[in-house]
């Protein structure tokens, strides 16, 4: 069985089992919401993955790309600033101006390397919150409130249940898209790149211009993200700081980056990790940066690449001596 | 508004932008000695500055030059400070309670490598720079805790000013300037004169034949993060007077040293030198366009709302025009 036909399995399974979810969860308003929160930093994380893991370019940037989508979709919606936009015209027209921003800024930014790039990415993050804090229409500290719900053949995304299939909906769509991407002519390429990219160069693969196409993806899918957010969840300049930008990027690292489902599953995992040690709230920062260190310290291929790629060889040693 | 007062406030603006950039230099170095020794963005390097503040903070209390009677603090664990107020103490306790911190502050660092970057199984940069943030996050787990959320406020080490063209200038300025200058020069001693700086230097530029020589590199990586952690907690420690500390703080104050460094070419020390300090006095350019067009036109333009901006721009400019920064080498490829 192919890897890309196994992933349309995988995918195929994962998607009938999330049409349950809402129906077992006990208690679904509260405990869907965390899990909502999760499915969107997993859209995030699932473009940033093509990025990392397959482009190997480091950006710690998207949390300012998640930031502009909701930001792109929460004033061109609310009534109060006058604009007053459809919703989903908006979180189109808020992934056209990020891709644009994206693919503005991806030029010179790809042309860094290592921890140069990781310093730019994290300066224009820098440079938008600021000016999000700075910017009266914004709302600035306080958030951006009055935006409307978004809703969709009469039928209106303001309980956790609803949101939960939207949400899934677009997560599934882009493990498609980024399961396709990597199985095709891009997604070799874009593998070439990350191996060395003078190799790849000297094949004749067009190592800038892939680099920046699959930034401006990324972008595009934490804009997409960004706007569903801006739609549940008020939006604060706090929400899409660098903090948030470093917590994308472990993910990604933690996931194991190349995986698209140990992108997944690190995405929920890490959004609940906070949850579960609120109990020992005051500590929340130390235990989640001990638990993060120790995994880069001893599982440097994050927690599921490698024990997989493990089990694999084994089971590979196993079948060719039987 | 007279010219005598433009000429006040675009001085103040000017020095100011220099005890900061001072700062930033110190900062800055940190990053260039653990970039040289290790190839990575140290991260930890913001929390150098946030733990020196701290610890300075918490010791000059123990030794009973600082009085907590208010709450916003307790300076250490389970020790509510409740206590009377002291008699007055020897000048000579504050020298203590700052060399302390800069014991403790080189412990800090060390501990860092020794811990965290050296069991690292992997050495790509990549993870190595996100075990520094991780550690990070942890560090900032700890200050919460130990030092809550509030930031911390204390008076100058020594109180008064000076008058500079009608503009003040305190003595904790003048320690800043006083205390980079002599770390510029004790470091540049360190590196060029005494055998453990060669050493590290050997070790720097090519870790198997220093190795060769009998040089043990892991104890020169160790010492420059205990350097680095030394040179970033002073510059916490002489901030915190000026502009109050706590984690965000500290944050913004190691990434500016950051920018400053890349600015003057980072790897560079001269360049962080450089760097840091025209960081700090570009980051009063706003600040002086306000003065100078309320001067001619009577309307602030309150382009000073934008200063947290400055560096970040300034970085971003710099990498994407120029990534070898004024003084640099540039990024070295090797194919």
């Amino acid at each position: 069985m192919s890897a890309l036909v196994r992933n349309y399995f995988i995918l195929t399974a994962f998607a009938l089992g999330l049409i349950v979810v809402p129906l077992v969860l006990p208690n679904p308003e509260y405990n869907l919401s965390n899990i909502n929160r999760a499915g969107l930093v997993a859209i995030v994380c699932i473009g940033l993955n093509l990025l990392l893991g397959f482009a190997g370019q480091i950006s710690l940037g998207h949390a300012a790309f998640y930031g502009m989508g909701a930001y792109f979709s929460g004033m061109l919606t609310a009534p109060h600033l006058g604009i007053g936009l459809d919703p989903w015209l908006a979180m189109v027209i808020g992934m056209a101006g990020t891709a644009l921003f994206a693919w503005v800024i991806g030029i010179p930014t790809l042309k860094l390397h290592g921890n140069y790039l990781v310093m730019a990415t994290l300066g224009f993050n820098i440079v938008i919150i600021e000016v999000i804090k700075a910017w009266a229409a914004t709302g600035q500290e306080d958030g951006l409130g009055g935006i409307p719900e978004l809703s969709l053949f009469g039928l209106t995304f303001d309980n956790e249940v609803a949101r939960f299939y939207l949400i899934f909906f677009f997560v599934v769509a882009a493990i498609l898209i980024s399961i396709n991407l990597v199985n095709s002519r891009v997604g070799r390429a874009l593998r070439a790149v990350h191996g060395s990219e003078v190799a790849a160069a000297s094949l004749g693969v067009n190592v800038s211009r892939y680099k920046v196409k699959v930034f401006v993806l990324s972008a595009v899918l934490a804009s997409l993200a960004g706007s569903l957010h801006a739609h549940m969840i008020m939006p604060t300049p706090g929400d899409f700081d660098i903090f948030h930008s470093v917590d994308l990027v472990m993910i990604v690292l933690i996931g194991g980056m190349g995986s698209v489902w140990g992108t997944l599953i690190g995405a929920i995992l890490l959004t609940m990790l906070p949850h579960w040690l609120g109990v020992i709230q005051a500590y929340k920062h130390f235990f989640y940066g001990l638990v993060l260190v120790v995994i880069l310290i001893y599982l440097p291929q994050g927690l599921f690449v490698g024990p997989v790629d493990a089990w694999r060889r084994r089971r590979a040693k196993a079948g060719g001596a039987s | 508004m007279t010219g005598e007062a433009l000429t006040t406030a675009l001085t103040q603006a000017l020095l100011t932008g220099l005890t900061t950039g001072a700062i930033y230099a110190l900062v800055g170095l940190g990053f260039c000695i653990i970039h040289n020794s290790v190839g990575i963005v140290n991260f930890t390097q913001v929390d150098f500055v946030t733990v020196g503040g701290f610890l300075m903070y918490s010791f000059f209390i123990a030794v009973g030059c600082l009085f907590i009677g208010t709450p916003g603090g307790w300076a250490w664990p389970g020790l509510p400070f409740k206590i009377e107020p002291l008699p007055p103490v020897p000048w000579w306790l504050k020298i203590v309670a700052l060399a302390l911190a800069v014991v403790a502050v080189t412990l800090v660092g060390a501990a860092v490598e020794r811990f965290f970057i050296r069991p690292a199984r992997s050495k790509q940069v990549i993870v190595l720079i996100f075990i520094t943030i991780g550690v990070s996050i942890l560090l900032r787990g700890i200050f919460e805790v130990v030092w809550g959320k509030t930031p911390v406020r204390m008076p100058a080490f020594t109180p008064g000013n000076l008058k500079l063209m009608g503009a003040a200038y305190t003595i904790q300025d003048i320690w800043v300037l006083g205390v980079t200058l002599v770390s510029i020069g004790a470091l540049h001693y360190f590196f060029q004169r005494t055998l453990t700086g060669k050493a590290m230097r050997a070790a720097a530029v090519n870790p198997r034949a220093a190795s060769l020589a009998g040089i043990s590199v892991n104890r020169m990586v160790m010492l420059s993060f205990a350097l680095a952690g030394i040179l970033g907690g002073l510059a916490g420690m002489l901030i915190t007077p000026i502009s109050s500390l706590n984690y965000t703080i500290g944050v913004m104050i190691g990434l500016k040293g950051f920018a400053g460094a890349v600015l003057g070419g980072y790897g560079s020390f001269i360049g962080a030198i450089v760097g840091g300090v025209l960081l700090g006095v570009l980051e009063r350019v706003p600040t002086m366009i306000d003065v100078v067009v309320s001067f001619l036109f009577g309307a602030d333009p309150k382009l000073a709302d934008y200063k947290e901006v400055v560096a970040f721009v300034v970085l971003v400019l710099v990498l994407f025009v120029r990534p070898s920064g004024i003084l640099g080498r540039g990024e070295v490829q090797r194919v």
